[in-house]
C-alpha cells in the first residue's frame, strides 16, 4: 500500500474512535438513565463521525479501490491500532464513564497538538474533532466526580473502575515504530511529550472525586501493536457482521 | 463577531438553497445554518460545498441529496462535497436563523463564555422559549440531537433544547 506509514498512524488514531464508538453504541437504549443514554450516544455517533473522517483519507491515501466501510468492516484483527483501553467491555456505569474518562482526557491533548499537524488533513480533522471532544471531556469529569463523591456504592464501583482500568492507560503514550519519520517530518505527534500533562490533569480531577490513584506500576500494552485482548473479537464479530455475511451490502 | 471565512457563494444560486432545510431542524435553511461554504457555477453544472455541524451528523448526507434534488428541479445538475475546513462554528448561523430557532422552540447559542456558564450551570442566562424567562436549569449536557443541550424552565416547567455554542 502507498503512504503505508502514515495510514497505519491514521489507524492508531481512527481505531480508537472507532472501537469505543462501537462500545459506546452497544448501551444505546441500555443507559441507566434517558439524559445518560443520549449522551452516550451522541459521543458514540461524534466519534463514528470522526472515524469516517479519518478512514475516508486513509482510503484516498492507499491509492487502492477500498472505501472507508473497507477499513472499518474487512481488516482482521489483528491490523486494528486501537488501544487495550477503548475495547474493554460496558462491565457498568462507572467502568463506562472511568474508560470515556480516562480516554477523553488524552484525546483532548492529542487533538490540541494534531490541530498544528504539517498535514493539512489530519489538522482539519482535530480542528473539527476537538470542538465535540471538549464536550465528552466535560460530560465523563462530571461524572467522575459525581460517582466518586456520591454514595459509599457509587463511590466503591468507580473506584474499583479506577483500579482495574488504570493499567491501560499508559499504552496511550506509546508511539509506533513507524511513527518516527512522521514526527521528525511534524506530521505525526510524539505522543511520549503528552504524558506528564495527562497524568497531572487526570489525577487532579480524581482526588476532586475523593478517589485514590492506584499505585500499582504495572501497566498492559499491545493493542497499537495488533495484540488485543480477548474482548476484542467479541466486538469485532457484532462490528463486522453485516459485511462479512452479506458482502458489499449497502444500507 | 460574523467571521465569514472562505465563503463563496454565487448570489443567483441563493433562492434554491434558501429553500433547502435542515432535515431535523425544519425552519433552518442550510444558508441560514451557515453549512454552506462554496456554491458557484462551473460550465453549467453546479458546485456546492458543505461542511458539518458535527462530525457524525447523520443529516449531513440528506442535505447533500436534498440540494441535489432542489436544483434539478429547477433543471440544474450539482455536485455536492462536503469539506472539514474550516470547521463549522455557531457564528455562522445568521440573525434570521436565530431567531426561526427561537420560534421553533430551540434556544440560540449564547456566545462562547455565556454558553460555557450555562453548561456548567454557573449562570443561569438560557431563556426558556415558552415563557422567556431565564429561571432555568440544564437537565442534560446532550439533548436529542449532538448540537443541542437539554434544559428545563423553573417557572413554566417547560423543557426545551438549547443549540449549544460550537467554537
Ligand atoms: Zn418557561
Amino acid at each position: 500500500m502507498k503512504n503505508d506509514n502514515l495510514i497505519q498512524y491514521i489507524y492508531s488514531i481512527a481505531d480508537n474512535a472507532l472501537i469505543l464508538g462501537q462500545r459506546l453504541s452497544e448501551l444505546c437504549g441500555h443507559g441507566p438513565s434517558l439524559e445518560t443514554d443520549i449522551g452516550i450516544t451522541n459521543m458514540a455517533l461524534d466519534l463514528l463521525g470522526q472515524t469516517r473522517s479519518y478512514f475516508q483519507y486513509a482510503a484516498k491515501l492507499s491509492e487502492e479501490d477500498i472505501t472507508e466501510d473497507d477499513l472499518a468492516y474487512l481488516r482482521t484483527e489483528r491490523q486494528y491500532r486501537n488501544v487495550l483501553l477503548v475495547e474493554q467491555p460496558n462491565r457498568d456505569f462507572a467502568y463506562v464513564i472511568t474508560r470515556q474518562f480516562l480516554f477523553d482526557a488524552f484525546h483532548l491533548l492529542l487533538l490540541q497538538k494534531l490541530q498544528n499537524s504539517a498535514d493539512e488533513t489530519l489538522s482539519a480533522i482535530a480542528k473539527k474533532s476537538i470542538k465535540e471532544v471538549s464536550y465528552h471531556f466535560r460530560f465523563s469529569s462530571d461524572w467522575v466526580k459525581r460517582l466518586g463523591d456520591g454514595t459509599d456504592k457509587s463511590h466503591a464501583k468507580i473506584q474499583d473502575a479506577v483500579d482495574n482500568l488504570w493499567t491501560y492507560t499508559d499504552e496511550l503514550f506509546h508511539n509506533l515504530g513507524t511513527d518516527s519519520e512522521l514526527i521528525e517530518k511534524g506530521i505525526a505527534i510524539d505522543l511520549t511529550k503528552l504524558k506528564e500533562e495527562y497524568y497531572n490533569k487526570i489525577k487532579e480531577i480524581i482526588s476532586e472525586a475523593t478517589l485514590s490513584i492506584p499505585e500499582s506500576k504495572y501497566f498492559q500494552k499491545g493493542g497499537k501493536k495488533g495484540i488485543h485482548t480477548e474482548h476484542m473479537g467479541y466486538l469485532l464479530a457484532d462490528l463486522q457482521y453485516m459485511q462479512r455475511t452479506y458482502p458489499n451490502m449497502k444500507w | 463577531m460574523t467571521v465569514k471565512l472562505e465563503q463563496h457563494i454565487d448570489p443567483s444560486l441563493i433562492p434554491v438553497l434558501q429553500e433547502v432545510y435542515d432535515p431535523e431542524i425544519p425552519v433552518l435553511s442550510l444558508m441560514d445554518m451557515g453549512v454552506v461554504r462554496y456554491a458557484q457555477l462551473i460550465d453549467g453544472k453546479v458546485k456546492i460545498k458543505i461542511t458539518p455541524t458535527y462530525s457524525g451528523c447523520p443529516a449531513m448526507d440528506v442535505m447533500a441529496d436534498d440540494i441535489v434534488a432542489a436544483f434539478a428541479e429547477q433543471d440544474m445538475e450539482a455536485d455536492v462535497e462536503l469539506v472539514l475546513s474550516p470547521a463549522w462554528t455557531t457564528d455562522w448561523i445568521t440573525e434570521k436563523g436565530k431567531k426561526a430557532l427561537e420560534k421553533y422552540g430551540i434556544a440560540a447559542p449564547l456566545e462562547e463564555k455565556l454558553d460555557k456558564a450555562a453548561l456548567l450551570g454557573n449562570e443561569k442566562i438560557v431563556k426558556c422559549t415558552n415563557c422567556g424567562s431565564t429561571n432555568t436549569k440544564m437537565i442534560s449536557q446532550f439533548g436529542s440531537t449532538a448540537c443541542k443541550a437539554l434544559f428545563q424552565c423553573e417557572d413554566c416547567q417547560e423543557p426545551f433544547d438549547y443549540f449549544k455554542c460550537l467554537k
